[in-house]
């Protein structure tokens, strides 16, 4: 049977949850944010691998340039510092910016590629940035449904 | 028999909230917040449970800096110049402010793991005693190879998390904290990733102000004593309050000058060599545990570099997200509700006792039962 929802209105209405999975960090380079890349068996039925590792890479780009240690970094720290941080309360740092990118970036790779397939992908801020949380639907009138796995959709768009 | 205490309930009834559960006040997060803190003005301000020693600390600055503009700056003043003053305002706000920012700002920690998670990581966690659960097994680590040198990722019992590379748990306020430097009493804080350059602000800053009052005193005195006949003959010739405030400020800034100038070129070495007091005192990259082959993979083994990233560094957000609010409550109070109706008085009891306890609900029983996925939309942060 097809997992097949048009957006995710549909999909929360009509699907329940099966399973979690869940992207755990790289810490290869040091303490900045970075997800691992490999592809998790769970998903293998619902998703093609090239459309899962651009979608980390790409957040993993994103948190890059957030922690990026470079000129604007130093001026904001320099004015900063001279104001005695009360400069934070008053602008939105580079960080802030860049989290809100981030989260236009899933809201729309949620809707264009990850609900169609019966997945959601939440925020990792919302994990404290331990972990990309994919939750995997499955159609509600499926029976038997505790496994997870169902033939995919050809199209998703 | 008619008279029960219950009344059956009706299907249709249960689409609305029954009575005794009326709508409840959303609640923001810092109100189930799992760890030992304090929280104030609605979440925007955050402390340790033990204040420590922040009103002393506070009592300290401000006293010996009061009794300085109030006696020592009107005569300095007069016979130096007005810079004194303007000077000493300069460092006393700098203070001020970097204090009372490092003692309620997050420091950097970490957010407990949610249930599936922590489910997940079980799962990947070999166990091959296959012990119960009264026995704890043996620490757990994890390896990873950070610019070639290996580090270990202990596994935190309380946080049910591997912790990320320089986090530690602070026993004092129960949570893990990203690059935990230490607690310290004196702030009432732990001072961890977020909350590092504040600190250290505090203390450059401290130590400036210190010495300044001191040296400010000292020649007070010395200029006092020219005009009479010493030192001596001009303190019995002053008022007692004047002696009183000059002996208060000599005191409270001649030990303070020693221990935090100290403190300042202790954390200055540790920034620029990119370390944390807890990595120091442990030595993990000193090679104190016998390993030759060890660095500090974090440095940049530039001091400028270092410096840099410590302190100009990006400002990290912060991520346990105190004035957000719990989204769990509704869909765990009604989604049982609408589906399983003959158990739906017991689930929803359970739910509301776990609720109003202040924890977080305890995760939904069957995974086949259907969740009301909570609003997809992005809950906006605040970083302070």
């Amino acid at each position: 049977m097809a997992t097949e929802f048009h957006n995710l209105q549909e999909l929360r209405h009509s699907a329940s949850l099966a399973n979690k999975v869940f992207i755990q960090r790289d810490y290869t380079d040091g303490t900045v944010c970075k997800f691992q890349t490999k592809f998790p068996s769970e998903l293998d039925s619902r998703i093609e691998r090239t459309l899962f590792e651009d979608t980390v890479k790409m957040l993993n780009n994103y948190y890059a340039e957030a922690e990026k240690i470079g000129g604007q970094s130093y001026i904001e720290g320099c004015l900063a510092c001279l104001t005695v941080y009360l400069v934070f309360l008053c602008i939105e740092t580079r960080y802030d910016k860049v989290l809100k990118k981030i989260s236009r970036y899933i809201q729309e790779q949620n809707e264009k590629v990850y609900a169609p397939r019966g997945l959601l992908i939440t925020d990792p801020i919302e994990r404290g940035m331990r972990v990309i949380e994919i939750s995997v639907y499955e159609d509600r009138g499926s029976s038997g449904s505790s496994s997870g796995s169902s033939t995919t959709s050809s199209s998703g768009r | 028999m008619n008279n029960r205490e219950y009344q059956q309930i009706d299907p249709q009834a249960l689409a609305t909230p029954p009575p005794e559960h009326m709508p409840k006040r959303a609640r923001r997060r810092w109100e189930v917040f799992p760890g030992k803190n304090r929280f104030c003005c609605d979440g925007r301000v955050m402390v340790a449970r033990q204040g420590g020693v922040l009103p002393l600390t506070l009592a300290l600055i401000l006293i010996t800096s009061g009794l300085f503009f109030v006696f020592d700056c009107p005569f300095l003043v007069e016979h130096l110049t007005s810079c004194i003053p303007a000077i000493g305002g300069v460092l006393f706000v700098f203070v001020i402010i970097s204090l009372l920012q490092t003692s309620f700002t997050d420091p950097g920690i970490l957010p407990r793991a949610t249930p599936e998670e922590a489910a997940d990581i079980e799962k990947q966690i070999d166990n091959p005693t296959g012990s119960s659960s009264s026995y704890r097994p043996p620490p757990r680590t994890k390896e990873v190879v950070i610019n070639q040198q290996v580090v270990k990722l202990k596994y935190c019992f309380t946080c049910k998390i591997f912790r990320p590379p320089r986090t530690s748990h602070c026993s004092l306020c129960d949570n893990c904290v990203e690059r935990f430097d230490h607690h310290c009493p004196w702030v009432g804080n732990c001072v961890g990733k977020r909350n590092y350059r504040f600190f250290y602000t505090f203390i450059v800053s401290l130590s400036f102000l210190t010495a300044f009052i001191f040296g400010c005193v000292t020649t007070h005195l010395a200029l006092r004593s020219q005009g009479g006949n010493g030192l001596v003959f001009a303190l019995q010739a002053s008022p007692f309050s004047f002696t009183f405030s000059t002996a208060l400020e000599l005191v409270v800034c001649f030990f303070s000058v020693w221990s935090i100038l100290g403190l300042s070129g202790f954390h200055t070495y540790l920034v620029a060599a990119n370390l944390t007091t807890n990595e120091d005192i442990k030595g993990s990259w000193s090679g104190k545990s016998g390993n030759e082959d060890v660095g500090n993979p974090y440095s940049y083994n530039s001091i400028v570099k270092n410096c840099c990233s410590v302190l100009c560094g990006p400002m990290p957000p912060s991520l346990i997200d105190r004035r957000g609010f719990v989204p769990s409550d509704d869909s765990v109070q009604t989604s049982p509700v609408e589906i399983e109706l003959p158990a739906a008085k017991n689930n929803r009891n359970m739910v509301g006792r776990a609720v109003t306890s202040g924890r977080p609900p305890p995760p939904p029983p069957p995974p086949v039962v259907t969740l009301q996925q909570p609003d997809i939309s992005i809950q906006s942060h605040s970083t302070a």
